[in-house]
């Protein structure tokens, strides 16, 4: 049925991938069309719910394809490591370096996201540039999980969970990288007593389709609609290092008029008890705000604002 | 030492909070209406489905015992102050060595003939909004009596559920004793925008049942007969008291209190909506049954009692003891609610007839559901007061503008620090100075930006705070 698309964008037949694509970008647009009925009245939402859903369509799904056409790499500009984790294997390198000038642009400009966008766009706007603006998973979670936002658990033992759990993702993204990156450039793929297949083998399953593929869309009904990205995106927990110990953006209060209603936290799809800072009148800066911008838009007091300082 | 809480809501909840903050004092939190504090503001949106009852409790359940805040669902029916000792409807007691009365409000109704029928309910107890749920099943048509705050949420919980509600307003428009004529009129329209069947200058006369003794009909003063299987009573709440009437403490419509927020009895306090205020401050009430005074309340109450221990055993008389009692200072007014879908926000004294003294500007966006007011002094032209509709205003901004009896044309072109709606929203600061500008014949140009770093060199405050 999406094969006429998809010859037309990449010529060829489609496969099982590009059939993925198509219904993940269908889900984004369709459930995009809803959150900005939902809220029209509110700016930040429909600007912000504008830009996922073209960062969807145009660089997770178009361009990509359109590349592959025209014989170059398959490339998603916008996916950055570590929750890009093949972008150092040694096929993907090879094929950026294999493939002129461009393929290069893509390997030059897949690093300086790391090394300089990440950080230098955080300080400025927070991790919400990217999770909430940009991201596909995120993209997926603020379109197709909306109504499911309310399902995150907001105990304090979860936020416990959530630490050891991401930051532990992160560390074995990193590891795993090097790891890998060791034996491109050694050929030896024996690092002491770990295989360097083995890992990335142990990786992609468990971590790259396991937990943010079938946990992180299949329990949105479970846990809300960012599990992945709260618990195991080691991208997110990157950026959120940034955001909480080098960041202009926070939430302000206007703590005199909470009313402690808990709208705020009940709709914060990361979990995070808004509430408790808000009805003591504290900023809220936490690593794991995606800057969704909900909170302020469900309070009925008016008590809570995104900044950028 | 023992502190016995009466009433586990935000005023008796805030002061146990700040007294372990302090103290290593054992405290109980006494109340028959649930085990565990919740936000009583919230009710409304569990009914609508917004919330779980979970979800509108400020703290995790085992917060209590973590904070060794012990916790008893019980009925007070009376207290022997001179015993110390509080006498529970089970017949089991409890003594206490200081005893803060934070036992909120309760329906205010009028006396009307009928008004205890089944299907007659208030709002302001969580038995009240089971009550509202029961009745809820096939109710075709809710009559709400009464044009206040909880009176317009209770016309949107009906109304999320589709229920034709019919609202009566006793004033010619609504909540007009304290909104000012433009912003009320606003109101008005909104209301029946929704398809509400508001009835202004219209008051309850009787409530008629059935033989089962469920309500069928309320009539009004005008004779007009609505059948109905809800009446909601929203004409205002009163302090909880009662129980109290029969023990020698003072009181009058509330439990009277000093600045100290001290009973006429020794070791007793009072606190919230059930307190009443021998000397208020000028221009301010002596009940304000709103969350923000309660939990001011409780705090000041709880340092109160901090400080008198912490003087017990010391030479010092009681005299000098008091020197060392801060007095409850509720700073300068705000409060906010929501009228459907339009917020608001006051902050300092805007008033509906407003004395000679009171000047304002106010500007209406052309769609009619958003407003900015500034009330100022005139002939001296400093702020006295922001009343805004549709739009969000920085507490802190707003309040050193005030304190400070910053002159209007100061304020107005550095109106944006105010402006706390969310980034994108568009902002109305320039029209208002525009309005100013052409009301006056002067020519004052914006001076601000909206911007958090602008605001926290206004406030003085460091910028990475
Ligand atoms: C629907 C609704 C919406 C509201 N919205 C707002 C708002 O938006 N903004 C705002 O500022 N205010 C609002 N208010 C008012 C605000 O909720 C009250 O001012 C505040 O909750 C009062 O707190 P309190 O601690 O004084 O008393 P309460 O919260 O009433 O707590 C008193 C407790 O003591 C218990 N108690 C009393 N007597 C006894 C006894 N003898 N034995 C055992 N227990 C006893 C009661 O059962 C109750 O649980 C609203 C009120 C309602 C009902
Ligand atoms: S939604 Fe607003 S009023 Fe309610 S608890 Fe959160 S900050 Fe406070
Ligand atoms: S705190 Fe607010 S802005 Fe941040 S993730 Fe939660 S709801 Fe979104």
């Amino acid at each position: 049925m999406v094969d006429p698309v998809s010859k037309a964008l990449n010529g060829h037949e489609a496969s099982q991938w590009f059939l993925y694509g198509v219904l993940y970008t269908l889900a984004v647009l369709v459930m995009g069309l809803r959150m900005l009925a939902k809220y029209r009245h509110n700016r930040y939402q429909l600007i912000r719910t504008g830009s996922v859903m073209f960062f969807q369509t145009a660089f997770a799904f178009l361009i990509p394809e359109i590349l592959v056409r025209l014989n170059y790499p398959y490339y998603d500009f916008k996916n950055i490591w570590p929750l890009n984790y093949s972008f150092f294997f040694d096929w993907n390198l090879h094929n950026l370096l294999n493939s002129g000038g461009l393929g290069i642009f893509m390997l030059v400009w897949g690093i300086v996201l790391i090394v300089i966008a990440v950080p230098v766009i955080t300080y400025f706007f927070g991790k919400r540039w990217y999770c909430s603006w940009v991201c596909g998973c995120g993209g997926l979670a603020e379109t197709l999980g909306d109504p499911f936002r309310q399902l995150s658990n907001k105990k304090l033992s979860a936020w416990k969970v959530e630490r050891w759990l991401i930051h532990g993702v992160l560390v074995f993204a990193v590891v795993m990288t090097a790891l890998v990156l060791y034996t491109y450039f050694s050929g030896q793929s024996q690092v002491l007593f770990l295989n360097s297949y083995t890992v990335r083998g142990v990786y992609g399953f468990l971590i790259g389709s396991i937990f943010a593929g079938v946990v992180g869309t299949g329990f949105y009904p479970f846990m809300g609609s960012r599990v992945w990205c709260r618990f195991g995106c080691p991208l997110a927990a990157y950026l959120g290092l940034v955001q909480r110990f080098k960041s202009r953006f926070r939430i302000t209060t206007n703590g005199g008029q909470c009313i402690s209603c808990g709208n705020c936290s009940t709709y914060c799809e990361m979990g995070i008890d808004v509430r408790a800072y808000a009805q003591r009148g504290q900023d809220i800066v936490r690593a794991s705000c995606v800057g969704c911008g909900v909170c302020s838009a469900v309070c009925p007091r008016g008590v809570l604002k995104l900044e950028n300082g | 030492m023992h502190i016995a809480i009466l009433g586990n809501g935000i005023a008796g909840i805030t002061a146990a909070r700040h007294i372990r903050k302090k103290s290593d004092c054992e405290i109980t939190v006494i109340s028959a209406e649930s085990d565990h504090f919740f936000s009583r503001t919230a009710l409304m949106y569990v009914y609508m489905g917004h919330m779980r009852f979970e979800d509108i409790k400020p703290y995790e359940d085992w917060f209590w015992g973590k904070n060794r805040i012990n916790l008893v669902n019980g009925f007070v029916t009376n207290i022997d102050y001179r015993k110390k000792t509080l006498f529970f409807n089970d017949d089991t007691t409890c003594s206490y060595d200081k005893l803060i009365l934070a036992t909120g409000s309760m329906t205010h109704k009028a006396g009307w003939p009928g008004q205890d029928l089944d299907g007659v309910h208030g709002l302001y107890s969580l038995q009240d909004l089971q009550a509202m749920e029961r009745h809820s099943e096939g109710l075709k048509k809710a009559v709400i009596v009464g044009g206040g705050l909880i009176g317009i949420e209770m016309a949107e919980m009906f109304h999320s559920r589709h229920i034709p509600v019919t609202f009566l307003v006793r004033e010619s428009s609504f909540w007009n004793t304290f909104l000012p004529r433009e912003e009320s009129a606003m109101i008005n329209r909104h209301i029946i925008d929704h398809g509400i069947d508001l009835q202004l200058e219209t008051e309850l006369k009787e409530i008629w049942g059935d033989r089962s003794g469920k309500l069928k009909l309320i009539i009004t003063n005008k004779g007009e007969k609505i059948e109905c299987g809800f009446a909601g009573i929203t004409t205002g709440v009163r302090p909880n008291i009662d129980f109290l009437h029969f023990t020698p403490i003072e009181y009058d419509r509330g439990i009277l209190v000093n600045d100290y927020l001290e009973t006429s009895v020794p070791d007793v306090y009072a606190i919230g909506d059930c307190a009443q205020l021998r000397t208020p401050k000028p221009g301010r009430r002596p009940i304000e049954p709103v969350w923000y005074t309660g939990r001011m309340m409780g705090e000041t109450v709880a340092r109160n009692i901090l400080a008198e221990q912490s003087a017990v055993g010391s030479t010092q008389s009681p005299v000098t003891n008091h020197q060392s009692l801060v007095t409850y200072d509720p700073g300068i007014w705000f409060n906010s609610a929501k009228f459907f879908d339009i917020e608001y926000q006051v902050y300092g004294d805007v008033q509906p007839n407003p004395p000679a003294n009171h000047r304002s500007i106010y500007w209406e966006h052309p769609e009619g559901r958003k407003s900015i007011r500034i009330v100022y002094d005139q002939p001296k032209g400093h702020v006295l007061g922001f009343n805004l509709m549709g739009i969000r205003y920085r507490h802190e901004v707003c309040e050193q503008w005030i304190r400070e009896q910053t002159h209007i044309e100061e304020v107005l072109p550095n109106l944006s620090l105010a402006n706390f709606d969310p980034e994108f929203f568009r902002e109305y600061e320039p029209a208002v100075l525009q309005l100013y500008n052409a009301q006056t014949g002067k020519n004052i140009q914006p001076a601000s930006r909206r911007s958090l770093t602008q605001v926290l060199n206004f406030l003085k405050r460091p910028v990475n705070a």
